[in-house]
């Protein structure tokens, strides 16, 4: 049974080798530094997203609002990005802000109502999108500087931008979560609140800032998607909550709260990365690699599972 | 021809090479309260597991009325009327009483054959409930919801259920963990009735008053071996501990080394509606003040009330002079005062952290540069605290969950010390824990007064209240009855005053 736990713990990085191992060897295309980029920017949007998610679940909770923050805080920002307006800086702070106040609402009504996060973020993923739908009175907001179109469509020394944004949030998430007292209270209060709070943490402060730095990275996730289709769309980043929680998942963060880590997401965004990029590669439609997705996940939790068992 | 209704031979059972049984014998007579004793690890719960045919023992025979039961499975054991009364009852909460009663059943119960038989036929089910539960002498309805029952009404319901599959053994695993005394007492006339009725108990308990109180016979297992078996009455508490722990316990409550200083806590006319009322006392450096009642008197809502895990609505507390009205344990915990909770698994530590993260969780602003942790100053801080409690465990990485109980309980209180607490709440802290940790842990108490902590103990334990405690503050349903100096306080006079 040890064995069968460590390989639940690590089972995601074998898997996810060997995927790369097998697509290597059968896809020429697939090994190649142009299709590796291709991959890392597809990849960098839901990633950033799913680390917030990552902070949010390992302390019990969860958040749908995601994909309608990823609307509003776009929309937002696009607004004071066109041409010879604003300077690039402002777009960014109005997008970042709404994300993180967005974010804190979400923390707020969960910590003082005590209704279920899942209940809450499930309101303010519609209000979310209502939002966004108002401030860009339904209609795409088009026109950005280019300054602002470089977050998301600009190389530096030949990586693509989002690529080197991914890497340093991830950085930045990985040390919040394993080296500040804020990500130890996390686990702490993840995995048993009561005791948590008996310790002397103040829970709903910990959730405060869970749910802020969801809301901002998302605000991250959003500026990246407007700059890279060069349009604030109202209708953006629908379903990407989903995305973002299966890579969390994928990556070894258990819903019931307590575990996870920052690599496990990484990877498990990458893994869902790789799987959509392989099977375009080898000509096989969306609809099979929804099916594909879908097996990954449940495989994850099922492993997962084994992990926790005595 | 023997009067024995279960004969147990030479039980063995290893796991992976580990020997968990070791030749056990187990002779059950016919209409006897038969006490299993052992420490945790001693090989009880294997033991009762190969009873109930949920494990298959390696050698040995398990002969119910000659036949022997190994090989059979759990619905097997049940049918020839073994059956188990697990400590964490197995329930649904949203189906009544009697449904839980014959839930599985429900087929031969309907009275009907064929495709008919199955259809639901709750009216014979609550008819039979309603006789099973009468003929017990317990007032519970037939058709009430499970989940608004108390813990000990669903005790009453599993024993009924046992009583329904015509059961020749039952089973009680820590049947008094959670129930109340008065409980305790309907319990026991329960158990005394079925004795007459010539049904046999096997009974589990870590609690030695309950197991004089109540059993024929005690069978001492350790280290998985069977130790022996005497009649209650040949043995008394040391000897049973002896045979327990394999050596004699001298002395189990240490003395005060050091005098009493200064007034560190002092609470007046406490009280929290509908909770607790006028409670007052006052506790001082080095001594330990024992908080006795019932269950359900009200002594965990107070400890809870200072530590500001609860609110409380009139009177006042005072730490050193200056007032104190927590409102979250946090700022109880910045003004000197630590809680060791009786709920160790909900309140007490974090099971997928390790004993590190777990040790140092109060405490962590010693423990921090900026926001960042200050991973040498947590780590030395636990292996000194490791050192100090002797905690056992494979490291500082180990998980708390995988730790004995007692080692748990300390690793809390490891956590409450290290946040320098001149008042510390100890709930129930040996409950769960083996003899001989029990022991250690009443060391370690004394020690923290001779510290110069002030301790506040609450305990249900009546031997460990009167060894330990400077003082007793006895509680009886949310008011303060009696403060006992030790020259007067004995088992006699705080029951009485625990009932007044």
């Amino acid at each position: 049974m040890n064995r069968l736990s460590k390989l639940g713990q690590y089972g995601i990085f074998f898997a996810f080798a060997l995927i790369c191992l097998v697509l290597a060897l059968s896809t020429p295309k697939f090994f190649t530094v142009s299709n590796l980029l291709i991959i890392g920017n597809q990849v960098s949007i839901n990633a950033l997203l799913a680390f917030g998610v990552t902070f949010v679940i390992i302390t019990g909770g969860i958040d749908l609002s995601l994909g309608s923050m990823v609307a509003v805080t776009g929309v937002a920002a696009a607004s004071f990005a066109h041409p010879d307006t604003y300077p690039l800086v402002i777009p960014l702070l109005v997008g970042l802000g709404a994300g993180s106040a967005m974010g804190a609402f979400n923390g707020l009504v969960i910590t003082k109502s005590k209704v279920p996060p899942f209940i809450v973020t499930l309101g303010t993923m519609t209000i979310g999108r209502g939002l966004a739908l108002i401030l860009s009175k339904g209609r795409p907001v088009s026109n950005l500087s280019d300054a602002f179109n470089f977050i998301g469509g600009g190389n530096i020394a030949g990586i693509p931008f989002p690529i080197i944004i991914l890497l340093i949030a991830f950085a930045v998430c990985s040390v919040v979560l394993n080296k500040t007292i804020l990500g130890r209270y996390m686990y702490a209060v993840g995995g048993n609140e009561p005791a948590a709070r008996a310790s002397g943490i103040r829970v709903s402060r910990v959730k405060m800032w869970v749910y802020t730095i969801c809301g901002l990275l998302s605000a991250l996730g959003g500026i990246l998607l407007t700059s890279r289709i060069t349009t604030g769309q109202p209708n953006a980043g629908a379903g990407f909550e989903l995305d973002a929680i299966a890579a969390a998942i994928i990556g070894g963060t258990s819903t019931s709260g307590g575990t996870g880590t920052m690599t496990g997401t990484l990877i498990g965004a990458l893994l869902i990365g790789v799987i959509s990029n392989s099977l375009d590669l080898l000509n096989v439609t969306s609809y099979y690699q929804q099916v594909v997705m879908g097996v990954i996940i449940i495989g994850a939790v099922v492993l997962d599972g084994v992990g926790k068992k005595d | 021809m023997s009067d024995y209704i279960l004969r147990v031979k030479e039980i063995s059972k290893s796991f992976s090479g580990v020997k968990a049984l070791d030749n056990i014998h187990f002779d059950l007579k016919k209409g006897e309260v038969h006490a299993l004793m052992g420490e945790n690890g001693a090989g009880k719960s294997t033991f009762m597991k190969i009873l109930i045919g949920l494990l298959t023992p390696d050698s040995g025979e398990v002969l119910l009325e000659g036949e022997n039961l190994v090989g059979s499975n759990v619905n097997e054991t049940l049918k020839k009327g073994i059956c188990m009364i697990h400590q964490e009852i197995l329930i649904i909460p949203e189906l009544t009483v009697a449904q839980n009663i014959f839930l599985g059943r429900e087929r031969e119960v309907s009275g009907k054959s064929g495709v008919l038989s199955g259809w639901l036929n709750d009216a014979e089910i609550n008819q039979r409930a309603a006789a099973l539960l009468d003929r017990m002498g317990v007032n519970i309805a037939p058709k009430a919801k499970m989940k608004h029952l108390s813990v000990a009404q669903m005790q009453m319901v599993e024993i009924a259920k046992a009583i329904s599959h015509n059961a020749k053994v039952i089973i009680m695993d820590e049947p008094t963990s959670a129930i109340s005394d008065k409980e305790v007492a309907t319990l026991f006339q329960i158990i005394r009735d079925l004795k007459a009725q010539g049904v046999s108990i096997i009974y589990i308990s870590h609690k030695m008053d309950e197991i004089f109180r109540i059993s024929d016979t005690i069978t001492v297992l350790r280290d998985g071996k069977y130790i022996g078996a005497k009649s209650a009455a040949e043995l008394d508490y040391n000897a049973l501990i002896a045979m327990m722990v394999g050596r004699e316990i001298d002395q189990m409550f240490p003395e005060a080394t050091q005098p009493l200083g200064q007034e560190v806590l002092s609470v007046r006319n406490l009280g929290r509606a509908g909770k607790f009322w006028n409670i007052s006392f006052n506790v001082k450096s080095g001594e330990i003040l024992g908080l006795a009642g019932l269950m359900g008197a009200g002594r965990t809502e107070i400890a809870r009330a200072i530590f500001g895990l609860d609110q409380w609505d009139e009177g006042e507390i005072t730490i050193k002079d200056s007032p104190l009205h927590a409102r979250t344990p946090r700022e109880a915990i910045d003004r000197g005062i630590g809680y060791v909770s009786e709920d160790r698994k909900g309140l007490g530590f974090i099971p997928r952290m390790s004993v590190k993260d777990n040790i140092t969780l109060s405490s962590m602003n010693n423990h921090r540069k900026g926001g960042f942790i200050d991973t040498h100053s947590e780590q030395s801080a636990t292996e000194k605290m490791i050192a100090d409690l002797k905690i056992k465990t494979a490291g500082t990485g180990q998980h708390v969950t995988y730790l004995s109980g007692g080692n748990q309980q300390k690793v809390v209180i490891g956590k409450v010390l290290l946040a320098s607490p001149e008042i510390i709440i100890l709930d129930e802290p040996t409950r769960g824990v083996d003899v001989g940790a029990k022991f250690e842990i009443y060391k370690l108490i004394r020690s923290l007064a001779d510290r110069g902590m002030a301790v506040i103990m609450i305990s249900s334990e009546l031997p460990e209240i009167l060894g330990l405690s400077d003082r007793i503050l006895v509680l009886s349903k949310g008011k303060q009855t009696a403060l006992l100096s030790k020259a007067e306080a004995t088992q006699e006079v705080i029951m009485q005053y625990a009932v007044a």
